[in-house]
């Protein structure tokens, strides 16, 4: 498996030697053929890590290659990533027919007849100037433009942060119909889980320059359960458990559980795998707990199992101490 | 890119197309008269005492009825000195700076292009444009303003020696100098603007440092471009300026009669090449100024001159816009090292 991107020990500062660092010693590998959601906490370093892979910015310190190739080094390079910026910024004095000329212009790859059937069916009168197009329309265009100059890569940042609901669907709608035709990689980053859980399928989350989780949307969800039953301690539970988050009432006790492989054995990314599938740091094939008996776990009947959300299994990681082994951290769960 | 900086610069290239073609117009209807008058009052075949001509072409020029010419003359200077400070402020500054401020930047740094190529196109591209635009208004109002330019340099007794072709005020407002005022104009908004990444403030500045710069480089550097010229006389003390201070100290200036020339500096000296500072007798404190010039004549006092002889227009023409398009073209190299720097 190639990578699409990937990184060594990358440091961003911004403003000089008294400056404040946005991104530190960041160590990811974001295999190809995936549509990967970027999720993380705000100032994470999301918007960071994209603007370095887009050579928007240079690293302060580290690596990081794109497609193979230092970012942003040549006309070359620039036209294998396509690139929706946060708040996707359009010319507003412009017409969106200009930024389909603008395109046409400035990419030797540009597909005239895909950006205009896509403006087509996005029902934009191409005379009308971008600077009177609504926030959904706008990012359409910026979407546009980032597909039609058919690249191997497409990374958005937040594109839809600022959007409504309807226009957020309608923006993934367009971008799963693009991949799907293409089979282009995508990174796309979010604060919100719920936006990647429909086109996502390998998530990536972010915590504080540290890749918290990463893996495949299926494996992760196949691997991760919530374990409700008479209240006790996590060091109760088998070794073969490992708790990510804990809460517990007076009675009750609720954790969410990953089985399989250490978390540890994600960091760093792809180069085992998926990591749900590989073998583990404590060397313990992974298995999902549907194959498990409670019995097996020397677990009582008390317990209940149940699946997790994408959602609370990311706000589970990126939880303050979530890092690596057991989980300290409370979880608020409704059930 | 190119394409896309002119489709960018539409707007802007458009006003000023409707700008420049006003001023071509006006000029073309006033300018024939002005050279047929040139004509008949014999300044275009003199050849001694041209002075007198001149001032017949000028006392026709007034007499004309109309006080249009005279506008125009000054018009035409005020319209060069504005249009490159106007090009730095409303092509030079929000170039770079409106992208920044509004992130398209990061649109036209995604595509195909490097950005070394897309600030050399935004550079080159409207630079040009603002060098010709420039150029043709100079090339407008030089020959508009020719045949007064030439009856001033002859002198003669009605002429106006203070508005020589050399002379600082219209230095500036002729030839090619107004191109290489306005490469700098336009470099230095660009810088300033890549610098503060706003357009108001970006324009703010542009304007200050460019006035600042245009009154640095007469008064500083042009006067030593070339080593000016010296000339001392004997002072005839009946054609003076004279001003008495409170402690008795005389300043004492002769007329600066050089037609055509810029002068420098007008100094009175003594027999001993000392500046002359008097002290005033009671000659000249008294009422009658011929007791005060029979006082003068009787120092030997002496006129020394330094001067830009009428002859040093195009040399000294060519070496400010030298320097200007020096200094423009740094600038615009500083402008593309750091956008390829992408500190943006």
């Amino acid at each position: 498996m190639t990578a699409v991107i990937e990184t060594r020990g990358l440091g961003k500062k911004y403003g000089g030697r008294r400056g404040k660092w946005a991104l530190t010693d960041c160590t990811l590998t974001i295999p190809a053929g995936h549509v990967v959601g970027l999720v993380g906490p705000n100032g994470a370093g999301k918007t960071t890590l994209l603007n370095l892979a887009t050579g928007m910015l240079a690293p302060t310190t580290g690596s990081i290659e794109v497609l193979g190739s230092k970012p942003a080094a040549s006309a070359a390079q620039l036209a294998r990533v396509g690139f929706v910026a946060q708040d996707t910024p359009v010319y507003t004095s412009l017409s969106v027919e200009d930024h389909l000329r603008f395109g046409a212009h400035l990419n030797p790859g540009w597909d005239a007849a895909l950006a205009h059937r896509r403006i087509d069916q996005l029902d934009l009168d191409p005379r009308q100037k971008a600077g009177q197009l609504s926030g959904g329309q706008r990012a359409q265009l910026a979407l546009t433009l980032a597909i039609a100059k058919r690249p191997e890569l497409l990374i958005l940042d937040e594109p839809i942060a600022s959007l409504d609901p309807l226009a957020r669907r309608e923006f993934l709608q367009v971008l799963m119909e693009a991949t799907a035709e293409s089979g282009i990689s995508v990174v796309m980053s979010s604060h919100l889980v719920a936006d990647l859980e429909r086109i996502s399928d390998y998530l990536v989350v972010l915590v504080s320059s540290q890749v918290r989780l990463a893996g495949e949307t299926d494996d992760l969800l196949a691997t991760h359960h919530l374990l409700t039953g008479a209240r006790c301690d996590a060091g109760d539970l088998p070794a073969v458990l490992q708790v990510i988050a804990e809460s517990h009432t007076d009675r009750q006790s609720t954790f969410l559980v990953r089985s399989g492989s250490a978390c540890s054995d994600t960091l760093g990314g792809g180069a085992h795998g998926t990591g749900a599938h590989g073998t583990g740091a404590l060397g313990l094939a992974s298995v999902s707990l549907d194959s498990l008996s409670l019995d097996s776990l020397g677990l009582d009947t008390g317990w209940s199992v149940a699946a997790v959300g994408l959602e609370d299994l990311v706000l589970a990681y990126m939880g303050p101490a979530a890092t690596a082994g057991r989980g300290r951290i409370l979880l608020e769960v409704p059930r | 890119m190119t394409w896309f900086t002119l489709r960018q610069f539409r707007g802007q290239a458009i006003t000023s197309v409707a700008v420049l073609a006003a001023f071509a117009i006006l000029f073309a209807v006033t300018g024939p008269a002005l050279v047929s008058d040139f004509r008949s009052s014999g300044l275009s075949s003199c050849h001694v005492n041209c002075g007198a001509f001149a001032s017949r072409f000028a006392s026709d020029l007034s007499n004309g009825g109309s006080t249009i010419y005279v506008f125009l003359f000054y018009a035409g200077i005020v319209a060069l000195y504005l249009v490159p400070a106007l090009i730095g402020i409303f092509w030079g500054a929000p170039l770079v700076a409106r992208e920044l401020e509004t992130g398209t930047y990061r649109l036209g740094w995604n595509q195909s292009i490097t950005r070394t190529r897309w600030a050399v196109a935004k550079l080159a591209i409207v630079g040009l444009a603002s060098m010709a635009a420039a150029g043709l208004l100079s090339l407008m109002i030089s020959w508009w303003a020719n045949p007064v330019d030439t009856a001033i340099s002859y002198g003669g007794p009605n002429a106006h020696s203070g508005l020589a072709r050399i002379d600082p005020i219209v230095f500036g407002a002729r030839g090619i100098a107004p191109v290489g005022y306005a490469a700098f104009a336009f470099a230095l908004g660009v810088t300033v603007g890549l610098l503060i990444r706003r357009t108001l403030p970006a324009m703010a500045l542009t304007l200050a440092v460019f006035v600042a710069v245009q009154i640095l480089v007469p008064t500083i550097v042009r006067p030593h471009i070339i080593p000016p010229d010296h000339a001392t006389s004997a002072l005839a003390a009946t054609n003076i300026d004279l001003s008495i201070e409170n402690g008795g100290q005389m300043v004492v200036t002769g007329p600066g009669n050089r037609p055509g020339a810029w002068v420098i500096s007008n100094q009175t000296i003594t027999p001993s090449g000392q500046v002359f500072t008097g002290p005033a007798t009671s000659a000249c404190l008294g009422s009658s100024f011929s007791a005060c010039s029979r006082w003068l004549t009787s120092k030997h006092l002496r006129q020394a001159v330094a001067y830009q002889p009428a002859s040093r227009f195009w040399p000294l023409q060519w070496a400010e816009t030298g320097l200007y398009l020096v200094l423009a073209a740094g600038l615009g190299w500083l402008c593309v090292w750091r956008i390829r720097r992408r500190r943006a």
